[in-house]
């Protein structure tokens, strides 16, 4: 089994207890000092699934600690605007000032951070630069054309629900000129509940700023990665096992052939393996099985927020390590 | 089908499904704290009637014509004073928010003389009854949701507590012993048989001890021990023979000494008897005109009539029964002396009777409305003779506020004093306590017992056998107060009085032979069984089998009330009869001829909705047992576990919990004590209170901003409703060790859960204010803010203040800003004096916390005095930070150790980062692997998208969930491959996670935390004030003190102890000694060997004061190099 495992490629062996690494018959990305040119040569990116607000890519050759900055950036340190004032001027809902504000705060707004500037005094004015602003102005009063005998809240009252439609976008100088679409993504994140005689008369002000802010500044839901797996049958399986080995994996990661009335179980497609190592519940498929991930293969998932793009979001990950990198080269050559 | 088949009796019983939805049929019937409900119902509309019946005729010595009587009482519906005598029917919500008492008015009809004329009234009010939330006589029962809506009233609230000046009090359950019971016990003389009598008019205690193999008395309206045999002969048992016939033991000679006794004291007679007890006689200290013209003889036997063994009746000074209760306790005393297993067991819960707020009630009440008839009574006789011109009407003088004080008083301070029966109780009734809906539902249950919380006997406070099923095994708190307060388990009901002539009724027709018909030999034979009712004896019966067989049919035949109870005693050869309230008792499947009379058919009917509870009842199905017969049945827990023994059959097993124990998932994997802290912690987790916790002004009030029902539910989750009222948030956790900061139980948080919501909390609490009226027609006013004169804006105290004076709500308060600007009047108790000017003197009422709170909103109302009262809700929200508490549901109790950033937590292949990380060093000690299994049927439900059950003693077993997962792609055990967040290498580790019920706890570090360098100082000794409320001073203690003097700091200790502290410099003269004052010795009148030395404060006080006290110090100075 270790001369399978301990090939040209850097591996973690999912063992039944604990995660193990092999040994590359060659030296791989791991060990390597760090250095431009071999990067360049083995470094390579495969877009696999390109959704409105989902990606999945691979970087392939790439040394865990730049794989796991890039996945840090992008959680914490690519800005996007969220709604971070709220100026009560009347709220007679029941819904406390401050948690209000809090789910204000987390409504994802479509604008475009890159042509915000970081609002660097809090306490100042906003400006047409760094701040956006909008009104949120609502009143749920009785629905008098209603029937008379439904008893859905939807039905008697008008307004009942306060929506994040409702949230209107109030340009400041010449923001209407220079943008078009701006609000919250989603229309229909619940707010507030209201019942007649409540009301709402909200200002809301948006800034610019990161994720290690709070995580309303997040332009991702999540980004992540996973290492690919890697699955090797060390022996064949037949038959019922076989059938019970394709249970253990997610579907299609094995798959079963049918020669000459045989069954036996072939490894299909291990990428979307969950890892679940549920062989080892039978002992007699425990040693049929090897189960690795390739160190230097990163399966990267980003799902966006919908602020931004998440190639955008990927692209202003590595602007922001390559600027901090220049900040530090800066700041060395001053010492 | 042939049932007596014995191959048919073998076949295993098939288990009926979903027979534990009876608990909901149940608690629909008698609901949580109906024990609570029916005792106070039972008291307002039966006790309250035989309280008055009892005591309905007052005359008086002054005038023979003259009398007062009742015929009838009632309670109204409760109301609220309006002024101008109209009242207006009130809510308890009102009550709560206007500080008012929620009560009803007790109205009376009587019938009186006025004069010579015989009058009658109806409907006077002679006072007024606190009402009990959702008894008979409150407003929101049998009211639909909507209507409680309207009144502001949460439909899940349990009631069965008092709104009384505006607080929320419980009468707590009281344990005792029961009453009228003859107890064997172990005394100071050996072996005693004590009964603790109990009637309307009298309380006493009666023992019979053996001394010197002597048989004695002892009562406490006796001086001295008595020899039964003189009692006898007091009590027309004159003959030895007689004497041992009524004891009935077979060896005679055991009673020769005693009967002795009475030969070497020359006592033949009744008369004889009663002479000698008559000069035995507590000497009474209260001496009227009356008991001045009894003799010793009628004394004695007064007192053997009334007040020894007092419950035992005695008609026409017919003694016999008394006798031959007396005989049977000498025969117990007897018997226990030569067997131990005749001894009783005084912790055998049987033994034991709850008293609840009904029967609390009516003690008071029956004592405060004889203290009113007593009043009316020597009004009337002061006021008679006298020659006026109208003449006297005894309702003029009946005032209503003497009940009604006394009533508003007791419940208010929880001090139960009744003179007549010497009883004084503390601490009787406690505040709701509100800080979760389980806390309130929790403190509805609880049991309280009246043993000193100080003796160490384990006795009292150890899980008695007999509590199965009736007292939560796990719910008792720790320390002092453990095993002493329990708390009931969920199906427990309590009874209430049943009335007795019926019951005695049935027995004689039973074949029951009255005891006085009977002759003395034939009550002690061997084929004969006593048969007791309520602790008196009823007679006696051969064919006992036939009167327990007759009781048991017509009980569930619904004849007579389920809840008399009758079982026999083949040691004492006695079969007990119990009608009497407070005895505890549960329901049970009926199970005849090894089959469980409750069928599959009858619970799809119960299904449909076609059959309620109570319809198992009258059919027979189900029955109650209380204590006592239940330890006389047969009862299987599950079907398979039916014999042909079995008599009963267990209705779910999860009902043997209570309602804080019922929250623990799977807690019969738990180490025991882990379910008890989690009872404890339980109370304190934050979450809502109740579907009217916003309209509540609390003092104190927590809620949770995100609450969450829990992913692994249990039965009694869904019973108590705690899944619509939770008190907790399914946090994703990961057992794994991350940093040093989670080492003793810390956990590590995710910050990015925190900016969502997680543990964020509101904390409400409110300022109160009332404004007062003063004799002197001036009162308490409130003024606008003050304006700053330069700037036209208000002064920084007052900028949050409206133009009224009080604060506007929505504002933002700091520490020291004015809430109300209120001032008093200076002068206040003049009177007469109508001068126009009122000097005021300001004081406001300030905020006084170093974190800002919002003003969430103002009540301005009036309370019962008709005083305008200001109450102020403040709101806080916090977000959890370092220092927080958590618990999990297993008494795994946490603070937050590390707040990390969302990219430095681990995360595994599906991007999940975990909210919370604990190590999992919590886990081997603990043993709690119910929280274990909790976070993989959490798992699974998350993945399926349901619930899962950890109810005790069933739930979603362990095998099904991990197949659950396996199926979803995920690891059966629910161990996950992490990646670490900081370096982004996969983790060496599998890493159990998965979601798991977390509560926060009230206890939070910004309530807490506290540091000072400099600051406030007492005025008497000059030293830093204690505490955090003072701004105190943290105190370098005796302990600390020690290890500097062994270390050796000595400067280190003068910088502590004086330097930092209470330092002060003084004058010493050095002729005299004393202190001096300003360089200058006032005793030596010069200033030449005056000294200026440094010493504490507090050592200076104690020269001064010794001074005053003259006795003089006298200090002599060294140089220090000297």
């Amino acid at each position: 089994m270790d001369n399978i495992l301990n090939d040209e490629k850097p591996r973690v062996i999912l063992g039944e207890y604990k995660v193990t690494q092999n040994l590359p018959s060659e030296p791989t990305v791991l060990d390597e000092k760090w250095d431009l040119k071999t990067f360049k040569k083995r470094f390579r990116v495969v877009i696999v699934r390109s959704e409105e607000n989902e990606l999945e890519f691979d970087l392939i050759g790439i040394h865990p600690f730049l794989a796991n900055t890039f996945r840090r950036l992008m959680l914490s340190d690519v800005p996007t605007m969220a709604i971070e004032k709220v100026h009560i001027l009347n709220n007679t809902s029941i819904i406390q000032d401050e948690v209000l504000a809090h789910r204000l705060g987390l409504i994802p707004l479509k604008a475009d951070p890159r042509l915000f500037e970081m609002k660097t005094d809090p306490t100042a004015e906003g400006t047409e630069q760094d701040t956006l602003e909008f009104a949120l102005k609502i009143k749920c009063t009785n629905n008098k054309d209603s029937s008379k005998d439904s008893l859905r809240a939807e039905d008697m009252y008008k307004n009942n629900n306060v929506y994040s439609k409702h949230i209107k976008w109030v340009p400041i100088g010449k923001q209407k000129e220079r943008f078009s679409d701006v609000g919250p993504i989603h229309p229909d994140i619940l707010i507030a509940k209201m019942r007649p005689g409540h009301e709402l008369d909200l200002k809301l002000l948006a800034v610019k700023s990161n994720g290690r802010d709070h995580a309303k500044f997040s332009p991702v839901a999540t980004a992540f990665y996973r290492l690919l797996p890697d699955i090797k049958l060390l022996r064949e399986v037949e038959g019922e096992a076989a059938e019970r080995l394709q249970k253990c994996f997610s579907p299609g990661v094995i798959s079963i052939r049918h020669e000459k009335g045989r069954k036996y179980a072939v490894v299909a497609n291990a990428r979307y393996d969950t890892g679940s190592r549920n062989v080892f519940r039978y002992e007699d498929l425990k040693d049929a099985v090897a189960m690795t991930k390739i160190q230097d293969h990163f399966i990267f998932t980003v799902e966006s927020v919908g602020a931004l793009p998440p190639d955008v979001i990927f692209m202003e990950a590595v602007k922001i390590l390559k600027d901090k990198c220049l900040a530090l080269l800066d700041e060395l050559s001053h010492v | 089908m042939d049932f007596d088949d014995p191959a048919l009796l073998k076949k295993p019983i098939k288990e009926i499904e979903e027979k534990w939805k009876l608990v909901p049929a149940f608690l629909k019937v008698k609901g949580l704290v109906k024990q609570h409900i029916d005792s106070f119902n039972y008291f307002i509309n039966v006790d309250i009637k035989k309280i008055v019946e009892a005591n309905n005729k007052l005359v008086c010595d002054a005038d023979p014509l003259f009398y007062v009587k009742y015929t009838n009482v009632y309670v109204g519906r409760p109301d609220v004073d309006e002024g101008f005598n109209i009242s207006k029917p009130t809510t308890p919500h009102e009550c709560r928010l206007r500080d008012m008492t929620y009560s009803a008015p007790i109205s009376v009809d009587i019938e009186y003389t006025r004069g010579t004329q015989r009058v009658s009234k109806a409907g006077l009010m002679i006072g007024r009854m606190p009402i009990m939330l959702r008894s008979s006589n409150c407003v929101l029962t049998n009211k639909s949701e909507y209507e409680l809506a309207k009144m502001n009233e949460c439909p899940l609230d349990p009631g069965g507590y008092f709104v009384v000046k505006g607080q929320e009090k419980v009468i707590l359950i009281q344990e005792q012993l029961s009453k009228n019971r003859m107890i064997v016990e172990e005394s100071k003389f050996g072996v005693q048989c004590a009964v603790t009598s109990s009637t309307h008019e009298k309380k006493s205690r009666t023992n019979v001890v053996c001394k010197a193999n002597k048989y004695y008395l002892g009562h406490n309206s006796l001086t001295d021990l008595v020899p039964v045999s003189i009692i006898f002969k007091a009590l027309d048992v004159t003959s030895d023979k007689e004497i041992c016939e009524l004891i009935g033991v077979e060896d005679i000679s055991k009673l020769t000494p005693t009967l002795e006794e009475c030969h070497t004291l020359k006592i033949y007679t009744q008369l004889g008897a009663l002479k000698h007890i008559g000069s035995k006689l507590v000497a009474k200290r209260y001496v009227t005109s009356a008991s001045k013209m009894k003799t010793p003889v009628d004394e004695a036997r007064d007192v053997l009539a009334t007040t020894v063994l007092a419950h035992v009746p005695v008609e026409n000074y017919n003694f016999r029964m008394k006798a031959i209760y007396l005989g049977v306790m000498v025969k117990r005393v007897i018997e226990a002396q030569s067997d131990k297993k005749f001894m009783d067991d005084k912790d055998y819960y049987g033994n034991k009777r709850l008293e609840l707020a009904g029967s609390l009630l009516s003690l008071m009440f029956e004592d405060v409305f004889k203290r009113f008839n007593w009043e009316l009574k020597s009004i009337a006789e002061k006021t008679i003779p006298k020659i006026r011109a109208t003449q006297f009407d005894v309702v003029k003088y009946m005032r209503s506020d003497l009940i009604t004080n006394c009533l508003v008083y007791a419940i208010s301070t929880g001090n139960w004093t009744i003179k007549r029966f010497r009883m004084e109780r503390l601490g009787v009734t406690q505040v709701l306590s509100r800080l979760s809906y389980i806390s309130a539902l929790g403190m509805m249950t609880r049991v309280n017992s009246q043993f000193e919380k100080t003796r160490k006997v384990s006795g009292p406070r150890s899980l008695q056998p007999s509590q199965w099923g009736m007292l939560c095994p796990s719910d008792t708190p720790e320390g002092e107060a453990c095993g002493l307060v329990k708390n009931l388990a969920l199906m427990t009901h309590i009874t209430t009085d049943v009335d007795e002539y019926p019951l005695i009724r049935l027995a004689n027709n039973a074949g029951v032979v009255d005891i006085n018909m009977s002759s003395g030999m034939s009550i002690h034979s061997p084929e004969t069984f006593f048969v007791f009712l309520n602790g008196n004896i009823l007679g006696t019966i051969r064919n006992y089998k036939k009167l327990i067989h007759t009781f048991r049919m017509l009980r569930r035949s619904g004849l007579i009330s389920g809840y008399v109870s009758i079982y026999p005693n083949f040691l004492h050869r006695c079969i007990y009869i119990s009608s009497d309230g407070g005895r505890l008792c549960r329901p049970y499947i009926i199970v005849e001829r090894g089959r469980p009379l409750v069928t599959q058919n009858h619970i799809i009917e119960l299904e449909k909705g076609i059959r309620s509870f109570e319809d198992f009842l009258h059919d027979g199905l189900i029955e109650f047992l209380d204590v006592n017969e239940e330890n006389d049945s047969f009862i299987a827990c599950y079907e398979k576990d039916i014999t042909d023994l079995t008599t009963h059959l267990e209705i779910a097993t999860f009902t043997l919990l209570g309602v804080c124990a019922g929250l623990v998932p799977y807690p019969h994997h738990n180490q025991s004590p882990r379910n008890t802290y989690q009872c404890a912690m339980g109370k304190q987790a934050m979450g809502t209170i109740g579907y009217n916790q916003k309209n509540r002004m609390d003092t104190l009030l927590y809620s949770l901003v995100y609450p969450q029902a829990p992913m692994v539910k249990t039965k009694s989750i869904e019973l108590t409703n705690f899944d619509k009222l939770p008190a907790g948030q399914n946090a994703t956790i990961a057992v794994m060790s991350y940093s040093g900061y989670d080492i003793e139980d810390a956990l590590i948080i995710n910050k990015a859960s925190i900016d969502r919501g997680f543990g964020r909390c509101l904390v409400y609490k409110n300022s109160k204010c009332v404004m007062k009226r003063y004799a002197n027609q001036t009162f308490d006013r409130i003024q606008g803010p003050l304006i700053d004169t330069t700037t036209n804006a208000p002064m920084w105290k007052h900028a949050v203040l409206d133009m009224d004076g009080i604060v506007a709500p929505g504002e933002s308060v700091d520490n020291k800003q004015v809430l109300v600007n209120k001032s008093v009047p200076t002068v206040s108790a003049v009177p007469g004096s109508q001068t126009t000017s009122v000097e005021y003197k300001d004081t406001p009422i300030c905020y006084r916390n170093n974190e800002p709170s919002y003003i969430e909103k103002v009540l301005v109302s009036t309370n019962e005095e008709d005083t305008t009262i200001i109450k102020i809700l403040l709101r806080q929200t916090r977000r959890p930070e370092i220092g927080d508490k958590f618990s999990s549901r297993h008494g795994q109790k946490g603070v937050v150790g590390l707040v990390v950033e969302q990219e430095d937590m681990p995360f595994n292949e599906y991007g999940i980062c975990p909210d919370i990380i604990m190590n999992p060093h919590g886990y081997p000690s603990r043993m709690t692997v119910g929280k274990l299994i909790e976070l993989l049927a959490g798992k699974a439900g998350l993945v399926e998208g349901k619930f899962h059950y950890g109810t005790a003693f069933g739930g979603s077993k362990v095998n099904d969930v991990c197949e659950e997962l396996a199926k979803h792609g995920f690891n059966y055990q629910g161990k996950d491959f992490f990646y670490s967040g900081i370096t982004g290498e996969p983790l060496e580790a599998y890493i159990y996670s998965g979601p798991v019920y977390y509560q926060k706890l009230k206890h939070m570090v910004q309530d807490k935390i506290h540091a000072r360098g400099r600051g406030p100082r007492a005025v008497l000794t000059r030293q830093p004030t204690e505490g955090r409320s003072r701004d105190g001073g943290l105190r370098l203690g005796e302990m600390e003190r020690d290890c500097l003097i062994g270390y050796g700091a000595s400067m280190m200790l003068i910088e502590r102890l004086m330097v930092s502290s209470d330092q002060c410099e003084v004058d010493v003269c050095n002729l005299c000694g004393r202190l001096g004052y300003c360089g200058w010795c006032n005793s030596c009148k010069s200033s030449r060997e005056v000294s200026s030395i440094t010493m504490p404060y507090a050592c200076k006080l104690l020269l001064t004061e010794l001074q005053a006290m003259n006795i003089t110090a006298r200090l002599t100075l060294n140089h220090y190099c000297e």
